[in-house]
């Protein structure tokens, strides 16, 4: 089993290195080509979700992608430090919701699940996890 | 790879050229372009994205609040798109059935309906 790494700091223009690096590591695991833009796009955005609940909670820890090349199979885990729970503000009231942020991230969900048949959103008090994977041809 | 925007007029309708890659990144800017445009008077948009190598959720959240924000002027936004890769992410969000997508540039200029 073989894995690739990436850490990055919750920035949006990070985003895009982590979509090249995620395509340059599948394409080697032998993800099939006509797959590649899917995997661009689901871990992209995967990523944009994680680099809006950062700095959305003001986590200042990075967000984490794993490659994983495993048998017949090409698996990426994108996770975050965002813990779920419902957001107050230091009076103990709760923070109003912003609907637009909130319509985004629910239509990045949407993009994922309907490009990615294998997939699982998972999340706890100490953040998010979103693991896809694609069959691998070599 | 950036994102490319120009803007020219055909006849009542503005159009608006996008080219390179919107994501969270760039999209701000698309969003900045057609909030000006709209505060400018243009309410008939057809953002022409032939040239777009890439486009996530972040765009098309942008390209949903053009249009909400043309329509609250009685405007349209049209788009032109031949490229599959970009289509599917329309189709699998339903957005297909909220913009009207053109082949080309001029069938968009002269779409009324």
């Amino acid at each position: 089993m073989a894995t690739v790494e990436l850490r990055f700091s919750a920035l949006p223009e990070h985003v895009r290195t982590a979509r090249l690096v995620a395509a340059a590591v599948a394409r080697r695991a032998g993800v099939d080509e006509a797959v590649l833009d899917e995997v661009r796009l689901a871990v992209g955005e995967a990523c944009t979700r994680a680099v809006g609940l950062h700095q959305a909670a003001g986590i200042t820890a990075p967000v984490r992608v794993a490659l994983v090349e495993e048998e017949k199979q090409f698996s990426i885990e994108v996770g975050d430090e965002a813990p779920r729970t419902v957001p107050t503000a230091a009076d103990g009231q709760p923070l109003p919701e912003d609907p637009e942020a909130e319509g985004e991230d629910e239509m990045g969900l949407a993009v994922i699940s309907g490009l990615v048949d294998d997939v699982e959103v998972s999340s706890s008090e100490s953040g998010g996890l979103i693991r896809m994977s694609w069959p691998t041809t070599s | 790879m950036d994102l490319s925007l120009s803007t020219r007029t055909v006849g009542d309708r503005t159009v608006v050229e996008v080219g390179g890659e919107i994501d969270v990144y760039t999209a701000p800017k698309l969003r900045e372009q057609l909030v000006e445009l709209v505060n400018d008077g243009s309410f008939h948009l057809v953002v022409d994205m032939e040239r777009v190598d890439f486009l996530d959720s972040t765009g098309l959240g942008v390209l949903v609040g053009g249009l909400k924000r043309v329509r609250a002027h009685e405007g349209s936004l049209r788009l032109v798109c031949n490229q599959e890769r970009i289509l599917k992410i329309f189709r699998i969000t339903g957005l297909t059935k909220v913009f009207p997508i053109h082949t080309s540039v001029e069938e968009a200029v002269a779409a009324t309906d």
